[in-house]
């Protein structure tokens, strides 16, 4: 039975695509809210769309999604984070956004509004802002408890965002985080964009997973005007994803060594990480490869040396990356701060629908390139790794299995690239479409929900980052951790600000 | 590890020659810097990175400028963790309103003399962002701007070109 077909709804939402969209009622919206969280299905989405909210769910077993839609009675909606934990930021986030209050909510402080914008629900009826009431921190309670707050500007070359640390001495006793500190509104600059410039603003959402985002984004604009990808484009997608993917394991396997002090391993996959972007930038011309994957294809197909470059980088990385896992594995001192730190429990991983390394060092393998099988995915031969231990040491250990598994994806698609075009042309359907693209970035599944109008311009864009369901987590990983093991932690995850914060 | 080790010492160094820099950031820290006279830095200069708003993609490139192929210490530069060891502030992204306030204490926490370079083309007018309800538009905005790397992101070269004006004019005023 389809997902959809689980849920008392109304009439299903024409020129939705691929997935299913209908509108439910209180029964259809609650039946679905009890489906989550009895574990039936994963929280894949929740966004906000005055008057309605939209709640996307997905049956991995199946790899089937749908959208289900409740039109706010006077701006409420019953609350999902009341029966699903999971959903607490996104609710603060769209009552932050368009003023819409989830009823029974068990959090109701704000969560992007940090008070600065002058102006209330910019996405909904927007109110000119009152002076904020100051932010309520949880109280922890206990003796010889001390707080340390962090950020939101960092010590190292990294994002901005605040934690605010409960410690017993050395230990943490709680973690609670605050962020919104870059958003952008991106949002609402969506609405009303063309295409071409909806596309540029995707594409630099999260900028380490800016080729996930814009192959989610492309997959999405196809989906709602029924657009054919080529089949050459199909494959360079896939080899830009893959290239991004093991750039971005590369840097994250060296600076979590290196936040242990072993900056030796941090050299090495610098080194790698380098020479891949250079790949990258030769095939591309960009070497984070951004706006290269746009609606409808590929802005321009791999140039003539690319793919000679790929191979050569094939070569050099499968002659250096090997005696690295060594390096990693026969250090017992680095394994010594990384085996049983930051340990995120299976069940949370699972209730939490936690997607890329976080989920997968975890014991929940959802893998959107083969669990939901998009092309050319479908037609390649890969694992998905996945471990049980759940701490610093398994998520180093995924994505070494990933850049492997990866390395023999490229291989296999500058083997098989099909020739011919590497673009095609976008038309306007004349009427309201909507498509849903998901595309896995290297730290999990990006999803990105879409309306055109009939010129084909943006309506409505709605973007969500894996690290919506995985920065709760760090927060349950670090208790009883020492303090000086956060950063080895926070590293393990390495969850986007910019893509969270919108 | 030995092996590693060793084979570092063996092989020819990764790190390539210094590009040279970049004319554009020469002549605009000529005339940035006569808006009033400060001391000479001298050629070793503290960076402090502060993400204002970016997408991540300058982060990307500016950690890139600490790898082999580019080795930004042997110029003397180097990036520190306070703003209170800072030369330089190294200021990314449209500047979002959210991050004014943390921006303005890490600059009043840099003691003088200070430079400010804004990178990547968001940091010079807010960039594609520029007139959305959360964001200021440049760092120039809020903080005064005495060199702009521009770039979408700025490569670490492009990045290099920059600095190296930076030093180059700093000598120059001895």
């Amino acid at each position: 039975m389809a997902l959809l077909d689980t849920i008392p709804h109304d009439e299903e939402i024409k020129r939705h695509r691929p997935w299913p969209r209908a509108r439910v009622g209180e029964d259809g919206w609650v039946r679905a809210i009890e489906s989550l969280a009895a574990g039936e299905c994963t929280l894949l989405g929740l966004w906000g769309d005055a008057p309605y909210v939209h709640l996307a769910l997905l049956d991995e077993r199946a790899g089937d999604i749908a959208v289900v839609s409740y039109a706010c009675n006077k701006g409420k909606y019953p609350s999902v984070a009341a029966r699903h934990p999971p959903a607490s930021r996104l609710e603060r986030a769209i009552a932050d956004l368009f003023g819409l209050e989830a009823l029974g909510a068990p959090d109701a402080r704000t969560w992007l509004d940090l008070g600065f914008w002058g102006v209330r629900h910019p996405l909904g009826k927007p109110q000119p802002a009152a002076k904020p009431a100051p932010y309520a921190f949880l109280p922890v309670d206990g003796e010889g408890l001390h707080e340390i707050p962090v950020g939101p500007v960092h010590a190292g070359i990294i994002e901005p965002g605040h934690f605010r640390f409960t410690a017993n001495g050395e230990y943490l006793v709680r973690l609670e985080q605050r962020l919104g500190y870059v958003h952008k509104g991106i949002e609402s600059l969506m609405s009303g964009a063309t295409l071409d410039a909806a596309a540029k603003l995707t594409a630099r959402t999260s900028g380490d997973s800016t080729v996930a985002y814009s192959y989610a984004f492309a997959r999405a604009a196809e989906a709602a005007l029924e657009v054919t990808v080529p089949p050459r484009a199909v494959y360079l997608r896939a080899l830009m994803a893959e290239l991004e993917r093991i750039a971005n394991h590369f840097g994250d396997i060296g600076a979590i060594c290196n936040d242990a002090s072993f900056s030796l391993m941090h050299a090495q996959t610098g080194i790698l990480r380098e020479r891949t972007l250079r790949a990258a930038a030769t095939c591309f011309g960009h070497r984070l490869m951004m706006d290269t994957i746009v609606p409808g294809g590929v802005a321009n197909d791999i140039a003539p040396d690319g793919v000679a470059s790929v191979r050569a980088l094939l070569k050099e990385l499968r002659a250096a990356f090997p005696r690295l896992i060594e390096l990693y594995d026969n250090t017992a001192s680095l394994q010594d701060r990384t085996v049983t730190t930051g340990i995120v429990r299976a069940h949370y991983a699972r209730q939490f629908g936690a997607g890329g390394y976080v989920g997968r060092a975890s014991g929940r393998g959802f893998d959107a390139r083969r669990d939901l099988a998009y092309a050319p995915y479908d037609a390649l031969t890969f694992e998905v790794p996945v471990l049980d231990a759940g701490d610093v040491n398994a998520r180093v250990w995924i994505r070494i299995r990933e850049v492997e598994q990866s390395l023999s994806l490229i291989e296999q698609i500058v083997d098989r690239l099909p020739g011919g075009a590497a673009r095609a042309t976008i038309a306007p359907k004349g009427v309201i479409s909507e498509g849903l693209g998901i595309a896995e970035a290297f730290r999990g599944d990006v999803l990105v929900w879409l309306r055109l109008d009939g010129n084909g311009n943006v309506r409505r864009c709605h973007m969500r980052d894996a690290s919506w369901f995985q920065w709760p987590l760090l927060e349950t990983a670090v208790e009883g951790n020492i303090v000086a093991d956060f950063p080895l932690c926070n590293k393990s995850f390495n969850c986007s600000y910019s893509g969270h914060d919108l | 590890m030995r092996r590693t080790l060793l084979q570092s010492l063996t092989q020819r160094p990764l790190t390539e020659p210094a590009p040279a820099p970049d004319e554009a950031a020469l002549a605009e820290l000529a005339k940035s810097l006569k808006r009033t006279a400060r001391a000479k830095l001298g050629r070793s200069l503290s960076i402090r990175q502060v993400d204002a708003g970016s997408c991540n993609g300058c982060e990307l490139e500016i950690h890139a400028l600490n790898n082999a192929f580019y080795d930004l210490e042997r110029f003397g530069l180097h990036f520190v963790a306070s703003p209170r060891h800072a030369d330089v502030l190294m200021v990314t992204g449209p500047l979002t309103k959210n991050m004014r306030e943390a921006l303005l204490r890490t600059y009043n926490a840099t003691p003088d003399p200070k430079w400010v370079v804004a990178v990547g083309a968001c940091a010079a007018d807010g960039g594609i962002f520029a007139g959305s309800y959360a964001v200021v538009g440049g760092v120039n905005d809020v903080v005064p701007v005495d060199l702009h790397i521009p770039g979408c992101p700025p490569s670490p070269t492009q990045l290099l070109k920059g600095l190296l004006a930076l030093l180059e004019h700093g000598s120059k005023r001895a």
